[in-house]
């Protein structure tokens, strides 16, 4: 889908740790959405961070040191 | 006639209606696995249990909030701690005044060959942290106390202890919290502490099947998990996760209670334990005085000063059992409370009264002055009924 595109993903070691992530995202005023993982991606059940990619290196910034990244992948 | 509650060391009653509505609103709009699906109402799930990962930690100063594993009550996390955390040929310390919710884990244990020793406290249920001291030895790995007595209501002295052990290093400081998470202010830097246990329904205002155990950074693979299973990450793997909170975390969770325990615990935080603490500590100074203009027949255990215990307070009538007299409390004042041992055999053999065990009325903040009048004039006509 092109649609998808100018999307990344984080993947996380837990929903715990990406709902953590997701906060702090939130709050460093950048915008992102919990998705479920792309089958693709993994074959774990749980949610990934998607953000555009413009935004990628704000969001490692913000989550360094905070929570541990378990992935990151374009879409 | 109305019923007077003063059970609340056993459950805390009423609840805030922050948490019913809060278990309401969970079921009626979510209701959905938390983090096991990904769709919308699982990821609303997961956060609702995040978000009371995120107040209990407020609540007890606590950076990481995932550094709190949830469980259904005390119990599961103080087995956590001591049968995860103690091996053969390991040494752990303990009070006198223990529940047997860490007794009988401990009991259990020794047959297994850990070294159990158990440090007396005094007849008022008061522990000498140099007693602590003097009980260690080279092989020592745990240190575990209740943080107040759920008989006496004592407080221990567990920031002195923590102290202690942290200067000295290498052994593991864990606390009982299930009669003081929400009544006293707590704050897990300032008591040193490496595990801390603690129970929703009692002072935190949540439903019962609720609690959970904090677990100091680093410590983590030195404590095995009681439970394996699914825990909706990993999920290609058929081993164990071993990050936190996931490596203690199997099953599906309470999430409907835990709901209900956030609610508790941001009620808590509105409130302020502070606030909660001065008001249960008059109703205590209050219950105490009345107690002593009975002083030649009615017998007070413990610290007998409101500041030093919790909203407990254990009494004997001489002449009467435990039992009879919570009967006639019940039948003529509908007064609820809770006789016995109080599934502490240990803490009442240190205050003497093994094995009749005490009377023990349990105040909340719910609670008024009026009903401590009512608990006075309940036990001022027991003793004229008796005479």
């Amino acid at each position: 889908m092109s649609m998808q595109e100018s999307f990344a993903v984080i993947l996380f070691e837990s929903i715990s740790h990406a709902l953590r992530a997701e906060k702090i995202v939130k709050a460093a005023g950048i915008s992102c959405k919990l998705i479920p993982v792309p089958r693709q991606l993994s074959s774990d059940c749980g949610v990934c961070l998607r953000f555009t990619k413009d935004v990628h290196e704000r969001i490692e910034t913000v989550l360094k040191g905070k929570i541990e990244v378990y992935d990151i992948h374009n879409l | 006639m109305d019923t007077l509650y003063l059970d609340n060391a056993a459950t805390s009653f009423p609840k805030p209606e922050a948490m019913l509505t809060a278990m309401m609103v969970y079921q009626q709009n979510i209701g959905a696995s938390p983090g096991r699906s990904g769709h919308g109402r699982s990821i609303e799930a997961g956060r609702s249990v995040y978000e009371t990962r995120e107040a209990l930690a407020r609540l007890f100063s606590i950076e990481d909030p995932l550094r709190i594993i949830l469980t259904k009550n005390a119990t599961e996390g103080l087995n956590i701690a001591l049968q995860g955390g103690l091996q053969p040929g390991d040494h752990v310390i303990t009070s006198g005044m223990e529940h047997n919710s860490v007794m009988r884990p401990l009991r259990f244990l020794e047959t297994r060959g850990v070294k159990v020793t158990v440090v007396p406290c005094s007849n008022a249920g008061t522990l000498d942290p140099n007693d602590v001291r003097k009980a260690l030895r080279a092989n020592t790995k745990m240190v575990v106390l209740n943080h107040a007595s759920n008989v006496t209501g004592t407080i221990l002295p567990v920031e002195e202890v923590g102290l202690m052990l942290r200067n000295r290093g290498g052994v593991l400081f864990c606390v009982d919290a299930a009669q003081t998470a929400g009544a006293l202010p707590m704050d897990v830097q300032k008591m040193h502490v490496d595990l801390l246990a603690f129970t929703g329904h009692k002072s935190l205002f949540g439903p019962q099947g609720t609690g959970g155990l904090y677990i100091r950074e680093g410590l983590d693979q030195k404590i095995s998990p009681l439970l394996m299973g699914g825990t909706g990450s990993r999920s290609e793997f058929e081993r164990q996760p071993e990050f936190m909170p996931d490596r203690y975390e199997s099953g599906t969770p309470n999430t409907i209670g835990l709901c209900g325990l956030r609610a508790g615990v941001e009620f808590i935080l509105e409130q302020t334990v502070e606030t909660i603490r001065q008001k249960e500590e008059e109703l205590v100074s209050l219950f105490l005085n009345r107690l002593k203009e009975e002083e030649n027949r009615v017998t007070v255990y413990g610290s007998r000063h409101a500041a030093r215990q919790t909203a407990v307070v254990s009494f004997n009538i001489k002449g009467v059992s435990p039992s009879e007299a919570a009967l006639y409390f019940e039948e003529r004042y509908g007064i609820l409370c809770r006789p016995g041992l109080q599934c502490a055999p240990a803490a009442h053999q240190t205050i003497g009264t093994f094995p009749q065990g005490t009377i023990r009325f349990s105040f909340g903040y719910f609670n008024t002055p009026q009903d401590v009048e009512t608990a006075g004039k309940a036990i001022r006509s027991l003793l004229i009924d008796c005479e």
